[in-house]
């Protein structure tokens, strides 16, 4: 075909910032194709001693009567080593919409960062909020990219969370590391505590729970694999560190603030304690 | 074969800016106005969908007059060159200044290199802490950059406007009123007295959106209503 003026104005014309960076500056992206070049695979590992490296673990994310909600524990871990009480895994990726991660932190972080950029970028380059389901095909397509990091044992496994405005309903979506996208119903949870959370929140979820006992079930399902899973961290009150919980509703994301977190922390370890019960 | 006539790099350039201003004058004005509560844009636009004022990062926005297909390629470029700036360095590392530097060496480029000039003028505006340190930027066809205090008018009939806005400009403006004093100058060339909400696209850079919004992004764009309410108040 003959290659037109327009031809090539159309084909350069994109509102992806991922798409641009992978013309432009591919070195900037967090999918391994730098320093090794394009096409290049990472020096292959020893499987007996993975790389060592911060792993992010465990995110709850349910759907309540106004919205959804995501949270996440403030651990990362290096082998059997604490490698950060402090970290953040759960962020706002736009207005209308945040994710959680799980697996190797550095190149999550990094994800992250490319996934707001390219959020913000599509909305200032056409003038509007990509649809729900757009946002959640694009981060499937940067988990997809990350597939030959994952092979070499630095997977990276998202949740995300979002209000559907058309609709009306907040809604949830899991992934595996192919960049596979599930949609998922009223709550799931990833990272190596996520089993131990899902248990806790099979029997804590209700239907239309109120953005309150959203907040306390999702704080007491992190309380719960922080007991059972050592990769997860509980409240600290000794740091005063409480889990990382977003709510997202008509109005937008936004986050719990801490005192309230600390408060139905509080509740929780005190309710336990009064029990005198083995977990 | 033809006879290539000579023709003085003089009256090259000559030709050239006289082309480009022409199409710029054609358009309707759009203003640019620094006052308390941050940066009003202002401009005359009929339609609700194409756009002559742009977000183009957290405190930074945009405003063209001329041709769509210019300012808008001009636009987006932008956008790329702020999210990969701020992306590869960190977010505070975009400033205005950087931006309309790039703007002026690629309208230059094209003023001297390609077939005809962009008929463009582009007023790149960014919002600091208080009104002092805001900065405006006007950059013309040629590649030619000018830093501007307290307001800029393009396009249109601009000396006109720019009469009427620098009569009632002063620095204690809130919004309402920089709105309202733009408005007054954008009627300035003509009969009529006062312009409908639906003939105007008005955006402003707040300057405390982190408290007020909750938001790093300082742009917001005022639908219709909006306009209606502000310039309602206190009239």
């Amino acid at each position: 075909m003959q290659e037109t003026t327009a031809n090539q104005v159309a084909a350069n014309a994109t509102s992806s910032f991922t798409e641009h960076l992978q013309r432009q500056r591919p070195d900037l992206l967090p999918f391994g194709q730098s320093p090794f070049g394009q096409g290049q695979q990472l020096p292959a590992g020893n499987p007996a001693t993975p790389l060592q490296v911060p792993h992010g673990t465990t995110i709850v994310a349910m759907s309540y009567a106004g919205g959804v909600l995501m949270a996440g524990d403030r651990r990362a871990t290096m082998g059997n080593v604490i490698a950060s009480r402090h970290i953040e895994k759960v962020f706002p990726a736009d207005q209308f919409s945040v994710l959680g991660i799980a697996g190797t932190a550095g190149i999550a972080l990094d994800i992250t960062r490319l996934f707001q950029v390219e959020l913000e970028h599509y909305e200032k380059i056409e003038g509007t909020l990509l649809s729900l389901d757009g946002k959640a095909n694009r981060l499937g397509a940067m988990i997809r990219s990350n597939l030959p990091m994952a092979m070499q044992g630095l997977a990276v496994v998202p949740l995300f969370a979002g209000f559907d405005r058309p609709a009306g309903v907040g809604r949830l979506f899991s992934y595996d590391v192919t960049g596979g996208r599930y949609e998922e119903q009223e709550h799931h949870s990833v990272g190596s505590g996520s089993m131990f959370a899902r248990g806790a929140l099979k029997k804590l979820w209700r239907p239309n729970l109120t953005e309150q006992q959203a907040v306390a079930v999702a704080v007491e399902a992190l309380y719960d694999a922080a007991d059972d899973d050592s990769a997860t961290g509980g409240p600290d009150p000794v740091r005063q560190l409480w889990p990382v919980v977003y709510i997202v509703n008509r109005t937008g994301a936004f986050r719990v603030p801490e005192r309230e977190l600390a408060a139905m922390a509080g509740t929780i370890i005190e309710s336990r304690a009064v029990a005198q019960r083995e977990a | 074969m033809t006879q290539q006539f000579y023709v003085s790099p003089e009256q090259l350039m000559k030709d050239r800016a006289d082309f480009a201003r022409k199409g710029i004058a054609r358009g309707r004005s759009v203003v640019v106005i620094s006052c308390r509560d941050g940066i009003a844009l202002v401009a005359e636009n009929p339609s609700p969908s194409l756009h002559k004022i742009g977000e183009i990062y957290d405190k930074i926005a945009f405003a063209a007059v001329g041709k769509y297909n210019e300012f808008e390629s001009l636009r987006q470029a932008g956008v790329r060159y702020a999210d990969v700036r701020g992306y590869s360095y960190d977010r505070e590392d975009v400033t205005a200044r950087g931006l309309a530097s790039v703007y002026a060496q690629s309208l230059g480029a094209v003023f001297t290199a390609e077939q005809k000039p962009f008929e463009v003028e582009l007023a790149v505006a960014e919002v600091g802490p208080s009104a002092e340190l805001d900065h405006l930027y006007r950059l013309t066809f040629d590649g030619s950059i000018a830093d501007e205090s307290g307001f800029i008018v393009m396009g249109g009939q601009a000396d006109k406007v720019s009469e009427a806005v620098a009569a009632g400009w002063q620095g204690d403006l809130d919004f309402a009123g920089a709105i309202r004093l733009a408005l007054a100058g954008l009627v300035a060339d003509k009969e009529t007295t006062t312009l409908p909400a639906s003939a105007v696209e008005v955006a402003v850079l707040d300057r405390g959106s982190e408290s007020s919004r909750g938001t790093r992004r300082a742009f917001r764009r005022l639908e219709d209503a909006d306009i209606t309410t502000l310039l309602a108040e206190e009239n």
